[in-house]
């Protein structure tokens, strides 16, 4: 089949879909993406705007993960506290902390920063309105500040930024603040910093690492967004730091401290995975012509799929498990369950499926394992290596032959430990039966 | 990950039930150990909001914090917890043996006895060294006076979580997850043995579920999950717990101040809830325990408890002695230290498990670290004349159907006989076996002729590896503290408590 045209994925993807209004991607979700980017099940799905959580219910696999109310209503009380008192004290902290120079400092001495001015907007509220509308404020602001550094805001709360994801507008919003500001590296050009607040804590300069990398890749997402508004304005696209705040509490308290951190690698793998998502044509080439999620129900609650129909779908998008999936994919307990009845490796997790010489399936494993194998010992000189007792005959391939090698030596020792353990065990003691069998 | 681990992982698969990774208990198992399941209250760095503590399995402490976000609540909380750990600490404090003094160290006086906690998972040991952190620069006097116990159960909680917990070997704080993940294999992710109900249902399928439905190590692993009848382990509850019982139950409490009677009912409904949540974990805790106690313990098993009473012994005394509590940061000096000490634990730990364990040793032989055959000719006499008196210098062939990697030159040794490390002369292949040559130099006596017994005899099956030919060095020499070289910091500080840490802010 011919690749599609773009229009005829972006059909191609709302048939899927089914007439139900599309999941939109947010930095989370795209984020994820980068998480798991081999995995054609969610590729498609996510650029079908299939709502996962609900497609996984009605399968019978629906996800628990989800958030407590109390760290919901911290995280919320935090942010208010940081942003409170129109941000002079976010200000004070990104300058005394990491050294920002906020663009107003320009202006000198005279012009306080807490003092009023037009050139002191403060902090400005985009989070109101429309999608649209706030894109175009946010938008406005950016311009504006291109034309007359001074006239901008230093602050811009819940700005609002756009990404195209597989053919179709993606919103997000960086949690805070657009800041424009002076880096330390001296250079003498304003950029404008995005700012994430997280209500993780900071213990004597710590936190918890995997909490910093998400809310890094998240943050990665918010800066790409950035790039391309800057793109679409004709403007360069390094107007924007690449080293995004991120704002957290200190210690115990409540106290918020700042950290710059550099998402460049982050933001190279988003960017990637971005680019990769056109290719999603030739995905859905692969896929039945009528292959279909659709979730909507008549009038009188009828679903238009059922259960059954809609399971045969999902599993005909091939998937690429890993356990990792159960903290951040919806369909994780489906794939799960998939990967079990199939007995595949990926269940175990990639460090195990690797260490098995990357064997797709715990069958494959088990049978190369207990093949008389020819033990064909590398040893100082592999030329003499007399492959002539085993049955070897359909493992053509190098790497299969390495495994079956490995899997093969495993198994053995294993028995062997187990077996002298046991004669120990039974009391006879002594020298056991280390390699007597072989 | 070993390719013996993970097949063992495949083979537990297969059989629907885990697999032994061991033969023996790598860790000390006490006979009365405090077991702790320590709940905090999701959202908040260290906000403690339950506990189950003791060492009667029969009969926890059930500590709760009615009012998480009340600061004071919370010391009254760590004030208890504290007279409860110490408690355990002071009883291994009793009797003492004499430790004759060394070229390095004085002759000192051993406890008989360490303390030993143990929690679910590796995220309890994460909330031991928050509490600790948030409880050891706390101060009796001054603003904010807590309870004198609270500082010191600060050190206690840092000491155990944060200095032998990492620590191979030592088996004072112990996660349990992670001690049962080390003796079986699941056919389950390493991600999903963090779970410890799912990871006991692989072990003892037929200790969930109705009694005697025999069930498989999927499906009671299945049944496992389901957080109402396993809730979380901790030390954060089930989000559906937070949602659907505990925000009602906190608000309870909140509508019901000033009205005592209504109070009274709120704090008990409460106490029962979280009982009820962690009495599960309390009741698998203890199970696992009975697991791990009943292998045989490993043949080092005494030698590394008298590593951590010796430890135990001079931390208690430091702590007597009124040492400051352990600084929010280590300094480079002390960091530096750490990391080295913590490799040579690693280090020696392997190598104990690898003698102590034939399962240990038989990855080294998949990874061609170590090989195991039968011995097939001996020349028990051969001597080196090169020097002025001959030295016997035996040579031993082995037969192995292992892949023989090593290089010649390199050092061996086998459980027989572990401090004897021959060297590697060569290996030649023989159809699709090795026969690899050693030569014994050491440990055969100080004859002329090698002591009865030294050398192997033909016929003998052997498995030499080079890990139990390790041999360890003293870690290199660091300056101390005082003498930090600019570039590294220069010398730490030394702690004077202040004010700022004693009334530091509690959220
Ligand atoms: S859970 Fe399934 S669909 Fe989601 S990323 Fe994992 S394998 Fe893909």
């Amino acid at each position: 089949m011919a690749a599609m045209t773009t229009s005829s994925v972006a059909d191609r993807l709302a048939e899927l879909r089914g007439p139900v209004p599309s999941r939109h991607h947010d930095a989370r979700t795209l984020a994820a993406l980068t998480a798991n980017p081999g995995c054609t099940r969610r590729a498609v799905l996510d650029a079908a705007g299939v709502d996962k959580r609900a497609l996984a219910e009605r399968i019978g696999f629906g996800p628990r993960f989800g958030q407590s109310p109390f760290a919901i209503s911290r995280g919320n009380a935090f942010e208010r506290l940081v942003k409170s008192d129109g941000g002079a004290a976010l200000l004070a902290l990104l300058r005394d902390e990491l050294g920002l120079r906020p663009a107003q400092d320009d202006q000198g001495p005279d012009q306080p920063v807490d003092g009023a001015g037009p050139a002191d907007p403060g902090l400005i509220d985009l989070s109101r309105g429309d999608r649209e509308e706030r894109y175009r404020r946010t938008r406005d602001l950016v311009v504006a500040a291109a034309r007359d550094p001074q006239a901008a805001p230093l602050l811009a709360d819940h700005p609002l930024l756009r990404l195209e994801v597989g053919g179709r507008a993606a919103y997000v919003e960086p949690d805070l603040v657009a800041l424009r500001a002076r880096g330390r590296d001296g250079s003498q050009r304003w950029r404008w910093y995005l700012a994430e607040i997280k209500s993780f804590a900071v213990i004597d300069g710590h936190a918890d690492p995997m909490k910093v990398a998400e809310a890094a890749t998240q943050a990665a997402v918010y800066v790409l967004a950035f790039q391309r508004l800057l793109a679409g304005l004709g403007l360069p696209d390094d107007l924007v730091a690449t080293d995004v705040v991120l704002i957290c509490p200190k210690d115990f308290g409540n106290a918020p401290c700042a950290t710059l951190i550099d998402v460049r690698r982050q933001l190279a793998a988003v960017r990637r995975q971005l680019e990769r998502l056109p290719r999603i044509g030739a995905l859905l080439d692969g896929l039945e012509p009528d292959l279909s999620f659709d979730l909507s129900a008549d009038a009188a609650g009828r679903p238009s799929r059922s259960a059954a129909q809609l399971g045969e779908a999902v599993a005909a998008v091939r998937a690429r498990y890993a356990p990792e999936c159960i903290s951040r994919c919806d369909m994780a307990f489906y794939c799960r369950d998939e990967a079990r009845v199939t007995g595949s490796t990926d269940l175990l997790g990639r460090a195990v499926r690797d260490a098995l010489g990357g064997l797709g399936t715990m069958r494959d494993v088990l049978a190369l394992s207990e093949r008389a194998a020819c033990a064909s010992p590398g040893g100082y000189d592999s030329a003499d290596s007399g492959c002539d007792g085993g049955d070897v005959g359909d493992v053509g391939d190098g790497d299969l032959a390495e495994a079956a090698r490995l899997l093969n030596a495993a198994r053995r020792a294993r028995r062997e430990a187990l077996a002298q353990a046991g004669v120990s065990a039974a009391g006879n003691g002594g020298t056991g039966k280390h390699g007597a069998s072989a | 990950m070993s390719a013996l681990a993970a097949l063992a992982r495949v083979e537990a698969f297969e059989a629907g039930r885990a697999v032994p990774l061991a033969t023996v208990r790598h860790v000390h198992l006490s006979a009365r150990p405090l077991v702790f399941v320590p709940v905090l209250m999701a959202g908040e760095a260290a906000a403690p909001l339950a506990a189950l503590v003791g060492t009667d399995r029969t009969d926890p402490r059930l500590l709760v914090v009615d009012q998480p976000r009340d600061r004071d609540q919370r010391f009254v909380f760590l004030a208890e917890l504290a007279r409860i750990v110490l408690d355990h600490v002071a009883q291994c404090r009793g009797e003492t043996e004499l430790v004759e003094a060394t070229r390095n160290h004085e002759q000192w006086e051993r406890h008989l006895d360490a303390p030993q906690l143990v929690v679910p998972n590796p995220g309890g040991i994460e909330a031991m060294r928050l509490l600790g952190r948030s409880a050891r620069f706390r101060s009796a006097q001054g603003p904010y006076p807590v309870d004198p116990l609270v500082p010191v159960l600060g050190r206690y909680l840092t000491w155990f979580a944060q200095d032998r917990a990492p620590t191979a070997g030592s088996s004072v704080c112990l996660a349990l997850t992670e001690v049962l993940a080390a003796h079986w294999a699941t056919g389950q992710s390493a991600l999903e043995d963090q779970h410890l109900a799912a990871l006991l249902a692989w072990i003892v399928p037929d200790r969930f579920g109705p009694a005697g439905a025999g069930l498989t190590g999927p499906q009671a692993a299945a049944l496992a999950e389901d957080p109402d009848r396993w809730p979380s382990a901790g030390p954060a509850t089930d989000p559906e717990f937070d949602t659907g019982v505990l925000s009602a139950l906190i608000a309870a409490q909140q509508r019901a101040e000033g009205d005592a009677d209504a109070a009274h009912a709120a704090r008990r409904a409460l106490r029962e809830a979280l009982r009820g949540r962690l009495q599960p974990t309390w009741d698998l805790l203890w199970q696992g325990l009975d697991l791990l106690r009943a292998l045989p313990e490993a043949g080092h098993d005494e030698h590394r408890w008298r590593v951590d009473r010796g430890r135990f012994t001079d931390f208690a005394r430091a702590v007597d002695e009124g040492a400051p509590p352990q600084p929010r940061r280590e300094s480079a000096v002390a960091a530096a230290r750490r990391l080295a000490d913590l490799e040579a634990a690693q280090e020696a730990y392997d190598k104990q498990r690898a003698l102590d364990d034939p399962l240990m040793l038989a990855a080294y032989r998949v990874t061609g670290e170590a090989f195991a055959g039968t011995v097939v000719a001996v020349d028990a006499e051969r001597r080196d004349t090169s020097g002025r008196t001959p030295k016997p210098r035996p040579r031993v062939w082995l037969r192995t159907a292992d892949q023989v990697v090593l290089r010649q030159g390199t050092k061996v040794a086998c459980p027989q006989r572990p401090n004897q490390r021959p060297s590697i002369v060569s290996v030649t292949r023989q159809g699709a076996d090795c026969v690899v040559e050693l030569e014994l130099s050491n440990d055969m006596g100080r004859k002329a002729v090698p002591d009865e017994g030294s050398v192997p005899e033909p016929g003998e099956s052997r498995c030499y590896a080079t890990v139990l030919a390790a041999e360890f060095f003293p870690p290199p020499p660091l300056p101390d503290p005082e003498q930090t070289p600019w570039t590294h910091g220069g010398p730490p500080a030394q702690y004077t408590p202040a004010g700022a840490d004693h009334d530091e802010d509690w959220h």
